[in-house]
């Protein structure tokens, strides 16, 4: 079953002769529990396309479905209520609520969602425990770490167990130890089943993924799917006897 | 190789098998293609050139190797030794030039195909790393592996958007 599906879809900025066509007919399929990165230069429209496929922006033609929902008709209260439930965030710049705490930063999409403050809170320490954030609950963003940050962001994407994660740059304000940790977190996600659309210039984080689509002015101009073991690694020893 | 299993004995005197462990502990999944035997063949060429002694054991069949003062004299050598940074670029650079001028074959093809086998590479390196222990030295090792695939990827890149822009041909074709 698709989780996400696009057809010709399209997103225009600007008008008359400096019109853009930043997403150019994209059709796209994401299989429930797929983990595809979509890379390429800026300016190529993925970021875009992340926006188009998350409901943050309406296109200019074509379609969108999140499971058996088409979701580009929809009015903007029944958008921003599927997006709440459905689909989670994480974005380079985190966007946490810099007043409230990690914990309640993970709580609020549930409350939002109208859970209870018990069942957001269970939901928000079992998410926290699982990206190594449980003993930073009470602390304020401001005193994490970027790595750490990021950890509560994908615990708050996380708090109304979305369909679809739809990540922008999620390593892109993070060092290597960092990005490692974000790493280990998403293939903790993929092998969940979790489905996850990653947008990202890093080509570790597009290597882990089971699908790379490489897009160029807003179409996709390759589609490869990456598999494990093929013992390349142990030929690279480059020491001679 | 030689000169690492030499360096690993200024510690102590050891046993090939210590050595072999050690060296497989430094280097994690890019030591499994070692074969065991490998060790072995390189201390009876260093004993050969007189730079370790084996000495007396309780054990005949597990010899004890140390180092000669002409193998300390090489591994302080070694050790200062700056190795030079080899690039292995030309050959790929060449075969895009040469496809382009002859169209015999489509260089933006042939940079896809590489960039897919060096995702393929990065991918392995990557998931080795996040599967060793905390701590583990061979990550060290694996992160200098995925920093120059990911160098090589980015100089990919470069080559798409020379490839293919029509007005960069070289114009002597």
């Amino acid at each position: 079953m698709n989780v996400l599906q696009t057809r010709r879809l399209t997103k225009e900025h600007g008008a008359g002769a400096s019109r853009v066509r930043a997403v150019d007919e994209v059709d796209l399929d994401v299989p429930e529990g797929q983990t595809l990165a979509v890379m390429g230069p800026s300016g190529c429209g993925k970021s875009t396309l992340l926006h188009l496929l998350g409901g943050l922006e309406r296109p200019t033609a074509g379609e969108v479905w999140i499971g058996q929902r088409r979701t580009d008709s929809l009015s903007e209260r029944a958008l921003a209520r599927l997006r709440r439930r459905s689909i989670g965030f994480v974005f380079q710049a985190f966007h946490l609520v810099d007043e409230l705490s990690t914990a309640e930063n993970v709580e609020l999409p549930a409350l939002l969602a109208g859970r209870s403050l018990r069942e957001a809170r269970r939901r928000a320490d079992f998410l926290l425990d699982q990206v190594g954030l449980a003993d930073r609950a009470r602390h304020l963003p401001s005193e994490l770490s970027g790595g750490q940050r990021q950890r509560a962001a994908i615990a708050r994407a996380l708090a109304n167990e979305p369909q679809v994660v739809l990540a922008d740059e999620p390593t892109g304000n993070l060092d290597t130890a960092a990005t490692t940790d974000v790493l280990r977190i998403f293939a903790e996600l993929r092998a969940a089943g979790q489905t996850l659309v990653i947008v990202t210039h890093d080509e570790r984080v597009a290597a882990t993924a089971d699908r790379l689509i490489s897009m160029r002015d807003g179409m996709f101009v390759d589609d490869t799917r990456l598999l494990d073991g093929t013992g390349r690694l142990a030929g690279l020893i480059g020491l001679e006897g | 190789m030689q000169d690492a299993v030499l360096a690993m004995l200024a510690k102590e005197p050891s046993h090939g098998y210590e050595l072999r462990a050690r060296l497989q502990q430094s280097l994690g999944p890019l030591g499994e293609s070692m074969n065991p035997g490998q060790i072995y063949v390189t201390l009876g060429r260093l004993e050969k050139a007189g730079l370790i002694v084996c000495e007396p054991s309780d054990s005949p069949d597990r010899k004890v190797y140390a180092l000669t003062p002409s193998g300390q004299q090489r591994v302080a050598a070694w050790l200062t030794e700056v190795a030079r940074p080899k690039p292995d670029l030309a050959e790929f650079h060449l075969k895009l030039v040469v496809a382009a001028a002859a169209r015999l074959a489509d260089p933006v093809e042939l940079v896809a195909a590489q960039r897919r086998e060096l995702l393929r590479i990065l991918r392995e390196a990557q998931l080795a790393a996040l599967a060793e222990p905390a701590g583990s030295t061979a990550v060290v090792l694996l992160e200098g592996v995925m920093l120059r695939f990911q160098a090589d990827l980015r100089w990919l890149d470069i080559c798409e958007r020379t490839w293919s822009t029509p007005h960069n041909e070289p114009e002597d074709t």
